[in-house]
């Protein structure tokens, strides 16, 4: 572990209360470190700082000093150093600390500042509070609650500006709600480097736009949604289909790419309806791509499992797992392994591999990275594979060697871990072999399988991947599974005992305490004491192998 | 994608480009030639200009939009402006002003229906002392109160006439 | 009657003076500066620096001071913008400057760069002046013929270029950050200071100086006649000569230069200018453009000021006031840019001031809230009452409005748009109480709006 430098310190005093935060932090960023909030809209801690919105405004001193001898001078009445406080007020997003640096935040001037901005967002915002979709998270109405007069002084016509626009595939803006804070302009300028966005008109008639004919469809489109602090840009998917107050938050981790980003897995009664980012600053900040958030429309009733089958025959878990190990009994078998599959389900592989003396296989899937948060590997844990000892190095060995395999006579049983296979087998090679499938969802090798078992989708159970920078990751179950379905966990720890080998605890904790024990790497990790921003591993135990990422985001190869 | 520029335009944006260390502060000097040889900054020339000046064509599309010199439509033949603002009103130049429209049967900011003018009703045009002010194309005229309005408003319409 | 002091406009009215280059210099032109390129850079900061030379393009900013702001140790480019972009209504003086003499204001912009080592300069120049930008590209060939500016100027090492950069009709263009903007090409949204003070981070993020085309004249005159000559013109703190321009309701409207704070208010207006006209008595006047607070006749200022080394009390009416930059700001106004707008009796004060409200609420660039939204929202409220759609609480309402804007904007947008409505409110209280009555008293003569 190399310890981070020590940023140099200073301290600063808000609201009376004192606080040593790292040179050049915001106002914001160090009020919030003593608790205190500093409304505002347009600041955002991974862009630039614009200072537009005025909502942040505070009082701010500094010391007294004489200005010939420049020792202090002291306040008679508190007996400390005087405070000389500025008539106006600054903007807390564009005040950086400095020793000495002193704040109010909650002054009269300071409340009247926060009264009049947000009266002035009002003044020609639609207040169709009851029918819009950013109700129950918007920016404006919860600091009008908590920092406006509430009420209106404002009789005259309202701006007319168009409504629904469709900015884009995914986007929806409503120019009239827009407090023109400029974040999407920003994100899509610094961020996304597709500059697609601007303001058009000038004054109050400023509308947000792309140019005519121009779309904002980039892979990153949906972050504008995430960040516009009211309900200005939407998700033309997720608009008006839920109140995000009826919504439950499960922490998930996006398991497109091997990046990982964190995510937020929206849900209610079992149905998922939207996933964003959640912020983690070694690994996506607040972002991620637009591609990830339609991995839940995986979990969809049609094609999924609903039962274990052995040659068809619906049958118990461990009947199926009973029939898998007779199927076993004579050898020749290979495990096909999965870069998707969490690490407990790997490290399980990795044992049933071991029991069976299986060859382990583990297609890979590459893409060309898009250098900020979709990488080239496009399995979100090969370095799980790695780790557990599933696979010894890179590349592993693919469908292709599966075949050659089949071929040489040398492999009579495949067990398959979600991947499919038979569409790269011919059918002579299919007939050749016994198919054990484990998966969520119907597919060819599940048609071919003699014996299958329904699996859980990512979204149905809890787990770990460890990401292109070897830092390892959980999330947890958002919705449960259809009825019939089993969790991987329990249908590996099935067919192992059914192949004489010890079963695995049931429980997460308690695997993962067979983890640690087994794996060098993560011999002090639980999976419950995994951190929410992950845990980096020593990733030099693997530094010579061929990864296929490039540089992305918080990450160089 | 390609405008119809006069040759001469091309020389002097190719010139304009020269004179700062950033292509894009050429912006505004390549929309003020485009509209000078064109008439209007179409989205083509937006387009145009984005291209040559390598950024992205909401860029141009902002700076249009925002300076209400350039326009995106093509306007009547001749461009009246009457100054609006405080000085030029206290001299009379809402007068100035109607007296146009009425004489040219238009409103501001229109083209009027024999295509001959476009008045515009603009913010201040910085010659306080000589108020009511109108800019007639490119030509400054001082203390147009309604009489001289009517005679330039006339003056224009004879030079139309004689034309057709 | 005082009797004017021309510097600068020392030639423009002489019949036959034209703005060529061969007339300039017939009239001595581009002396002061061969004269200024044999000297130590330094040496003409100091001048500048001793001159007192206050700007002239409405903050009223020790020109020295600003110069001795620059970061000359970054080892980036200095640039010089040149704000001719004149856009606050009732200011007209650049616009004679640019049409008549454009030769004195290149050979001002021409010393001051080669006081400050700028390599190149940018003229901004409004969008609505399409012949001054024709006449000073011009004139910058000639120049550059005759080997005052361009590479290597009057047999020096020393080179410098300068450019006209045409505006397109933006007011917020001439607040300098706005101006910075516009000529990289964006919108001229100005920037938040701190960390963006041109001195430091300015043009291409390189120090930058921005001044007025009056007061790069003056630099030219300080250069002439050194700094301590020149700080002996006007008044103390308030030196030299500034060009007042008056228009609206007096029988002379037009340019008048003077020096500083040797005219007061009245003079100006009733000896000056011919007083009001013909029946009709002076009402109010805005002394410093358009944003500066109106000042209404028949108003008293008291307090006490420093004359030389002492204290005195004074009580003046509005036609006692000394136009100067200090006095203007004592009895709660400004110099600002030399704007001087006069309104009579004929003139309700509800429909002035819808005027201005719509011009602010026009060229509020709309990157900020409380002038984005505040100055429309000023628009709407006196637009209404000019129909005669008034209430007993708008002119409070108004005041809290412009309040609410003055002091929390990101440039000084916010207080020129509030100015206006927080004085004329305040002196004017029975014209925003009941407006119907104001309307009957008031001819409409200025404003007919259907």
């Amino acid at each position: 572990m190399i310890a981070p430098q020590k940023p140099d310190l200073v301290t600063v005093n808000i609201d009376g209360r004192e606080i040593a935060v790292p040179k050049g932090t915001n106002v914001i960023e160090a009020a919030k470190l003593l608790g205190i909030d500093v409304p505002h809209y347009c600041y955002h801690p991974k862009l630039t700082v614009v200072g537009n919105c005025r909502m942040c405004l505070v009082e701010m001193g500094m010391p007294a000093v004489d200005p010939a001898t420049k020792a202090p001078i002291q306040d008679p009445a508190t007996g400390r150093q005087k405070i000389n406080w500025m008539p106006r007020p600054a903007i807390g997003c564009g005040t950086t600390a400095s020793p000495g640096l002193h704040i109010r935040t909650t002054s009269p001037l300071v409340r009247d500042c926060q009264q009049g901005v947000m009266e002035f967002l009002l003044v020609n915002h639609p207040l169709d509070c009851p029918i819009c979709d950013q109700a129950g998270e918007c920016r404006l109405q919860e600091q009008s609650t908590g920092y406006g007069r509430g009420y209106s002084r404002y009789i005259e016509e309202k701006n007319v500006k168009p409504k629904r626009t469709e900015l884009g595939p995914r986007v929806t803006l409503d120019d009239e709600s827009c407090i023109l804070c400029s974040r999407c302009v920003r994100f899509c300028k610094e961020i996304a480097k597709d500059d697609v966005l601007g303001f058009t008109e000038r004054g109050s008639s400023s509308t947000l736009t792309c140019f005519p004919g121009r779309r904002l469809e980039n892979n990153y489109s949906l972050n504008t949604v995430d960040i516009c602090p009211v309900g200005a840009l939407t998700s033309t998917d997720f608009r008006f289909r839920m109140r995000v107050w009826f919504l439950r938050k499960t922490p998930g981790i996006d398991a497109e790419s091997s990046v990982g980003a964190n995510t937020v897995v929206w849900s209610r009664e079992g149905v998922i309806y939207r996933i964003t980012p959640r912020r983690n600053d070694a690994v996506n900040d607040t972002w991620m791509a637009d591609s990830g958030r339609l991995l839940y429309k995986e979990v969809g009733e049609a094609g999924r499992l609903s039962g274990a089958r052995v040659d068809g025959v619906p049958g118990a878990i461990d009947a199926a797992a009973t029939a898998a190990a007779w199927l076993f009994r004579t050898g020749g078998v290979a495990l096909v392994g999965s870069g998707r599959s969490p690490v407990e389900e790997q490290f399980l592989g990795a044992r049933l591999a071991a029991q069976l003396s299986a060859e382990v296989f583990l297609p890979s899937r590459v893409g060309r990275g898009d250098g900020l948060l979709v990488s080239a590997d496009r399995n979100p844990n090969v370095r799980g594979a790695l780790v557990t000892g599933l696979v010894k190095s890179l590349p592993a060995p693919q469908v292709a060697d599966l075949a050659a395999g089949i071929d040489a006579g040398r492999i009579k049983a495949i067990v398959s871990l979600g991947e499919d296979i038979v569409p790269a087998l011919t059918p002579a090679q299919v007939a050749a072999v016994s198919i054990v499938y484990v998966g969520p969802r119907r597919n060819a090798t599940s048609d071919a399988a003699r014996i299958v078992f329904p699996g859980l989708t990512q979204f149905e159970k809890a787990g770990s991947f460890i990401n292109q920078q070897f830092r390892l990751q959980k999330f947890e179950a958002a919705v449960p599974g259809p009825a019939g379905a089993a969790d991987d966990r329990a249908i590996l720890g099935a067919i192992l005992a059914a192949c004489g080998a010890p079963a695995p605890a049931p429980d997460l904790n308690g695997l993962w305490r067979a983890i640690a024990a087994a794996v060098p790497a993560l011999q002090n990790a639980l999976y419950s004491n995994i951190p929410d921003t992950g845990l980096l591993l020593d990733r030099t135990p693997w530094a010579g192998l061929p990864f296929v990422e490039g540089e992305s985001l918080h990450f160089k190869p | 994608m390609s405008i119809n520029l006069k040759p001469e335009t091309l020389a002097r944006i190719d010139e304009a480009i020269t004179h700062y260390p950033v292509k894009r502060s050429a912006a505004l000097p390549l929309l003020h030639l485009v509209q000078e040889d064109l008439g209007h900054v179409s989205q083509e020339s937006m387009e145009w200009i984005a291209a040559k000046l390598e950024v992205p064509a909401i860029a141009i599309y902002e700076l249009v939009t925002f300076y209400p010199m350039f326009r995106q439509k093509p306007i009547g033949r001749r461009h009246i402006k009457v100054c609006r603002t405080l000085s030029c009103a206290l001299s009379g130049s809402y007068r100035t002003c109607k007296e146009f429209e009425k004489h040219f049967n238009t409103y501001p900011g229109e083209v009027s229906p024999d295509g001959e003018v476009t008045i515009e009703f603009v913010e201040c045009l910085a010659s306080c002392g000589s108020g009511p002010v109108v800019m007639i194309d490119e030509e400054l005229h001082e203390k147009v109160d309604q009489a001289r309005a009517c005679q330039l408003a006339v003056r224009i319409s004879a030079e139309a006439a004689a034309r057709k | 009657m005082p009797e004017q002091r021309r510097l600068i406009f020392q030639h423009i009215d002489e019949p036959g003076y034209g703005n060529d280059l061969a007339c300039y210099v017939r009239n001595g032109g581009y002396e002061v500066l061969r004269r200024a390129v044999q000297r130590k850079p330094e040496e003409l900061i100091d001048e500048v620096k001793k001159s007192g030379l206050r700007g002239r393009g409405g903050a009223g900013f020790p020109c020295g001071v600003k110069w001795g702001l620059v970061d000359r140790k970054s080892g980036k480019p200095i640039y010089l913008v040149v704000n001719a972009d004149e856009s606050e209504p009732g200011t007209f003086k650049d616009r004679h400057i640019i049409h008549k003499d454009p030769h004195q204001l290149i050979e001002g912009i021409m010393i001051t760069c080669f006081a400050n080592n700028v390599k190149q300069a940018y003229i901004y120049i409004r969008g609505e002046f399409p012949e001054g930008a024709r006449i000073l590209e011009r004139a910058i060939a000639e120049a550059r013929a005759a080997n005052f500016t361009g590479p290597g100027i009057l047999g020096t090492a020393y080179g410098c270029e300068i450019y006209v950069h045409r505006g397109a009709g933006a007011y917020i263009c001439g607040e300098e950050t706005g101006m910075i903007e516009s000529i990289e090409g964006k919108r001229p949204y100005p920037r938040i200071k701190p960390p963006y003070f041109p001195a430091v981070l300015g043009l291409y993020q390189c120090p930058t100086i921005v001044n007025n085309v009056e007061t790069l004249c003056h630099v030219k005159h300080i250069a002439d006649m050194g700094g301590e000559a020149y700080s002996k013109i006007g008044t103390p703190n308030n030196t030299g000569t500034r060009i007042l321009c008056v228009s609206g309701h007096v029988r002379k409207p037009g340019y008048y230069e003077f020096e500083v704070g040797k005219v007061t208010l009245g003079q100006l207006l009733n000896e000056v200018c011919g007083g009001p006209l013909p029946g009709r008595t002076l009402k109010a006047v805005i002394p410093g453009g358009s944003s500066a607070k109106v000042l209404r006749f028949g108003e008293r200022f008291k307090g006490k000021r420093k004359v030389g080394a002492e204290m005195v009390d004074y009580d003046w009416g509005v036609e006692d006031i000394p136009m100067d930059f200090d006095s203007l700001g004592m009895v709660g106004s400004m110099g600002g840019s030399g704007g001087v707008i006069v309104m009579d009796d004929s003139v309700s004060m509800v429909d002035a001031l819808a005027n201005i409200n719509a011009f602010y609420s026009h060229e509020s660039c709309g990157q900020c809230t409380p002038c984005r939204e505040g100055s429309r929202w000023m628009q709407r409220i006196t637009g209404r009452m000019v129909h005669g759609v008034a209430r007993a609480e708008d002119g409070a309402l108004l005041k809290s409005v412009a309040d609410q804007i003055a002091g929390r904007t990101i440039c000084a947008f916010g207080e020129a748009c509030a100015w206006p409505t927080q004085s004329f409110v305040l002196k004017f209280p029975e014209e925003f109480k009941s407006h119907e009555e104001a309307k009957k008293k008031a001819d409409g003569r200025a404003f007919e709006l259907a």
